[in-house]
C-alpha cells in the first residue's frame, strides 16, 4: 500500500519500505511478510507447548509422582491445551499460508484490507501477552483445561481471568482475519478466475473465514460471561445462583466444535493442492471437492452436542447430534475419496510434500473413525474423558492440522524464502516424526478403552505398558520435530539458493509469480483461463 | 469497484433511524409495566429484532447496497436461528 513498489525485482523479503529492520516487518502490511510473522510466533509457542506435553509425557511414563505433583500437571495440560488450540492451531493454517498464498494463489496484489490484516497479527501478539500473564500474576496458573467449564471455572482460586480475557482477545484476530479473507476472495480474484476456477486451498480458506465470522462471537461472549460470573457473579451459569452449566457447555461448544474446522479445513485445502501436483494428474472430483468443504462448514456448525454426551442433554438432543455426527463424517469421506482416486493411475513422485500429504489422509482417517466411534451414543458412554478421546482429538488436530502444516512448509518452502530445503534431512525427520507419532498416540486408543481417564497425573499400574510405549513414541517424535524444525530454520538462511518459479510442476497461480515474491507479487496482473490443476 | 453506484442516504433518513431506535427504546421499557409473564422475555426480543432490523436495513444500506449482501445476511440468520433452535431443542425435552 503506502509502501510503493521502487524496484520491480526485489524479492519482499529485501525490499526496504518506509522502516528498517525489524520495524519494516512488523510494521509491515504486506501480506507475505505479515503470513511470515505469524510463523516465527507459532513456532516459538509451539515449541513452549510441545515441551510441556513432553513433560506430561515423561510424568505418565510410571505411575504416581514421578516429576510433577497433580497441581503443577493440571497447569500443564491446561496450558498445553490454551496454547495450542487457541494460538497455534486455530489461526494456523490460515494465519501462515492463507495470508502468504491466497492473494498470490488468485492472482491478487494483497489482501483487501493490508492494514487491517497487519492490526490482527498485532492483536493475536497482545492476546497471547495476556494469556501469559496468567501464568505469573495472581494465584497460580489456571488448572481447567483449555475448555474453562463451569462451574470449576469460577470456583478454583487459579488465575483464570487473564486466560479468558486473553483468548477473548485472540479470537478478534481470528475474525478479522476471516472478514479479510471473505472480502479477498470475493472481490479480488484476477481477471478470468470464477468461482470454479479458483484453486482448492483458497476455497477451504473461504470457508473457514465464515466459520471464523460467524462462530468466534459466541465464544467471545461465553468468555465474556465466564469473566462476569466469576468477578460479579451474575449467575448464569452457577447453579447455585439458578444458572445452568450445561448451557455453558452449549455455548462452549458451539464455537469450539466449529473451530476444529477452522482447525481442519484448510488441511484439508493444503492436501487438496500437493495430491495433484504430485501425482500429475487433474484433480478428481473438483466440484465435490469445493461442495464437500461447504458442506463441512454448514453441517458442522450443528453437532457440537456430541462433546456432552454425558452432560445430562435431553435424549432426544443426544440422538439429534449423534445423527448429525455421522452427516458430516460423509463431505469429509468424499474428500479422501476424491485424493485416492487422484492419485490412481498418476505419475506419482516421491518427494517430501507428498509424504506428508499420503500420511495425513493415513492419520486423518484414523481420527476421523475413531471420531465416529466417539459419535455414537453407546460407545461414548464408555469413552467419554478416557485416553481415548486424547488420541482421537490428537489425531485429528495434531494429524490433521500439524501433518497439512508440514506439508505446506514443504511445499510452498522454496516460493516462500527463494531457497530450497534439504530433502534427505526433510525426509528422515519425516520418518522419525511419523514413527514417533503413532508410537505416542496408538496406545492411547486402548488406554482409553481399557478404562484410563484422561486428566490425571497418576495412574492404575495395568495401564503402565502402555504408558512406557506412549512416552518412549513422545520423545521419539519430538525428536522428529526437532529434525524438521532445524533442517528447515538452517535451509531458510543456508540452503541453495533458487530462482526458480515452478520447482515441483505446479498449475496454480502462485507458481507464476517470482521466487521469492515482489512486494505487489505481479509486474502484470496474470489472467486465467484454464481451470487449475490441467495436467 | 468504481463503477459501482453508492447510494447517499439524507441527514433525515438517519435521524428517522434515531427516532425510531429511541421509540422503541421507550417502548421496551414501557412493556416491563405490563407483567406480561413468560411473554415478558418474548417482546423484549422482538422489538430488540426490529431495532437491529431498523439498523441493518437503513442505517447499514442493506436496502440500497448490492442483493448479495441481503442474501449473504439472511444466511447468517438462518444459521444463527438453527443454532438457537438446536439448543432450545435439548432444554424443551429436559
Ligand atoms: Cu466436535
Amino acid at each position: 500500500m503506502s509502501e510503493s513498489t521502487k524496484s520491480n525485482h526485489t524479492s519482499f523479503l529485501e525490499y526496504k519500505g518506509k522502516y528498517r529492520g525489524i520495524l519494516g516487518w512488523i510494521l509491515s502490511t504486506d501480506h507475505k511478510r505479515i503470513g511470515l510473522l505469524y510463523l516465527y510466533t507459532m513456532l516459538v509457542f509451539f515449541s513452549v507447548a510441545a515441551i510441556l506435553g513432553l513433560l506430561m509425557k515423561i510424568q505418565l511414563i510410571a505411575p504416581g509422582h514421578t516429576i510433577m505433583g497433580p497441581a503443577t500437571y493440571n497447569a500443564m495440560f491446561t496450558m498445553h491445551g490454551i496454547i495450542m488450540i487457541f494460538i497455534i492451531v486455530v489461526p494456523g493454517l490460515p494465519a501462515v499460508f492463507g495470508n502468504f498464498f491466497l492473494p498470490l494463489m488468485i492472482g491478487a496484489k494483497d489482501v483487501a484490507f493490508p492494514k487491517l490484516n497487519l492490526a490482527s497479527w498485532w492483536i493475536y501478539v497482545i492476546g497471547i501477552l495476556i494469556v501469559l500473564t496468567s501464568q505469573f500474576l495472581g494465584d497460580g496458573p489456571p488448572d481447567t483445561g483449555w475448555t474453562f467449564y463451569a462451574p470449576y471455572s469460577f470456583q478454583t482460586p487459579a488465575n483464570i481471568v487473564p486466560a479468558l480475557v486473553g483468548a477473548f482477545v485472540l479470537g478478534f484476530s481470528s475474525i478479522l482475519t476471516g472478514i479479510n479473507f471473505v472480502v479477498t476472495i470475493h472481490r479480488l480474484r484476477t481477471p478470468g478466475m470464477t468461482w470454479f476456477k479458483m484453486p482448492l486451498f483458497p476455497w477451504t480458506l473461504y470457508a473457514t473465514a465464515w466459520i471464523q465470522i460467524l462462530a468466534t462471537p459466541v465464544i467471545g461472549i461465553t468468555l465474556l460471561l465466564t469473566v462476569m460470573e466469576r468477578t460479579l457473579g451474575v449467575g448464569i451459569f452457577d447453579p447455585a445462583l439458578g444458572g445452568d452449566p450445561i448451557l455453558y457447555q452449549h455455548l462452549f461448544w458451539i464455537y469450539s466444535h466449529p473451530a476444529v474446522y477452522i482447525m481442519i479445513l484448510p488441511g484439508l485445502g493444503v492436501i487438496s493442492e500437493i495430491i495433484p501436483v504430485f501425482s500429475r494428474k487433474r484433480i478428481f472430483g473438483y466440484k465435490a471437492i469445493v461442495l464437500s468443504s461447504l458442506a463441512i462448514a454448514f453441517v458442522g456448525y450443528f453437532v457440537w452436542g456430541h462433546h456432552m454426551f454425558t452432560s445430562g442433554m435431553s435424549g432426544r438432543a443426544l440422538f439429534a447430534f449423534s445423527f448429525l455426527t455421522f452427516l458430516v463424517a460423509i463431505p469429509s469421506a468424499v474428500k479422501v475419496f476424491n485424493w485416492v482416486a487422484t492419485m490412481y493411475k498418476g505419475s506419482l513422485i516421491f518427494q517430501t510434500p507428498f509424504f506428508w500429504a499420503v500420511s495425513f489422509i493415513f492419520v486423518f482417517m484414523i481420527g476421523g473413525f475413531s471420531g465416529l466411534t466417539l459419535g455414537s451414543l453407546a460407545t461414548n458412554v464408555h469413552l467419554h474423558d478416557t485416553h481415548f478421546v486424547v488420541a482421537h482429538f490428537h489425531f485429528i488436530v495434531f494429524g490433521g492440522t500439524g501433518f497439512s502444516f508440514l506439508a505446506a512448509i514443504h511445499y510452498w518452502f522454496p516460493k516462500m524464502f527463494g531457497r530450497m530445503f534439504d530433502a534427505s534431512w526433510a525426509n528422515i525427520g519425516w520418518v522419525v516424526f511419523f514413527a514417533g507419532f503413532l508410537t505416542l498416540y496408538l496406545p492411547m486408543f486402548s488406554l482409553g478403552i481399557m478404562g484410563m481417564p484422561r486428566r490425571y497425573y497418576d495412574y492404575l499400574p495395568e495401564f503402565h505398558a502402555a504408558n512406557i510405549l506412549s512416552s518412549l513414541g513422545a520423545m521419539l517424535m519430538i525428536a522428529g520435530a526437532m529434525i524438521i524444525i532445524v533442517n528447515l530454520v538452517r535451509s531458510a538462511r543456508y540452503g541453495k539458493k533458487t530462482n526458480e518459479k515452478n520447482p515441483w510442476g505446479g498449475k496454480t497461480l502462485e507458481w507464476q509469480a517470482d521466487t521469492p515474491p515482489t512486494l505487489e507479487n505481479w509486474e502484470e496482473i496474470p489472467e486465467v483461463t484454464e481451470k487449475p490443476y490441467e495436467y | 469497484m468504481s463503477q459501482e453506484k453508492s447510494h447517499i442516504s439524507s441527514y433525515q433518513s438517519h435521524v428517522f433511524v434515531l427516532l425510531a431506535l429511541l421509540a422503541l427504546t421507550a417502548i421496551s421499557v414501557a412493556v416491563t409495566t405490563l407483567e406480561l409473564g413468560r411473554l415478558d422475555t418474548l417482546v423484549a426480543m422482538l422489538i430488540a429484532a426490529t431495532k437491529a432490523a431498523i439498523v441493518l436495513v437503513w442505517f447499514m444500506h442493506l436496502k440500497f447496497d448490492n442483493k448479495l449482501y441481503a442474501i449473504f445476511t439472511v444466511l447468517v440468520l438462518v444459521v444463527f436461528l438453527l443454532v438457537l433452535y438446536v439448543t432450545f431443542f435439548d432444554y424443551s425435552y429436559r
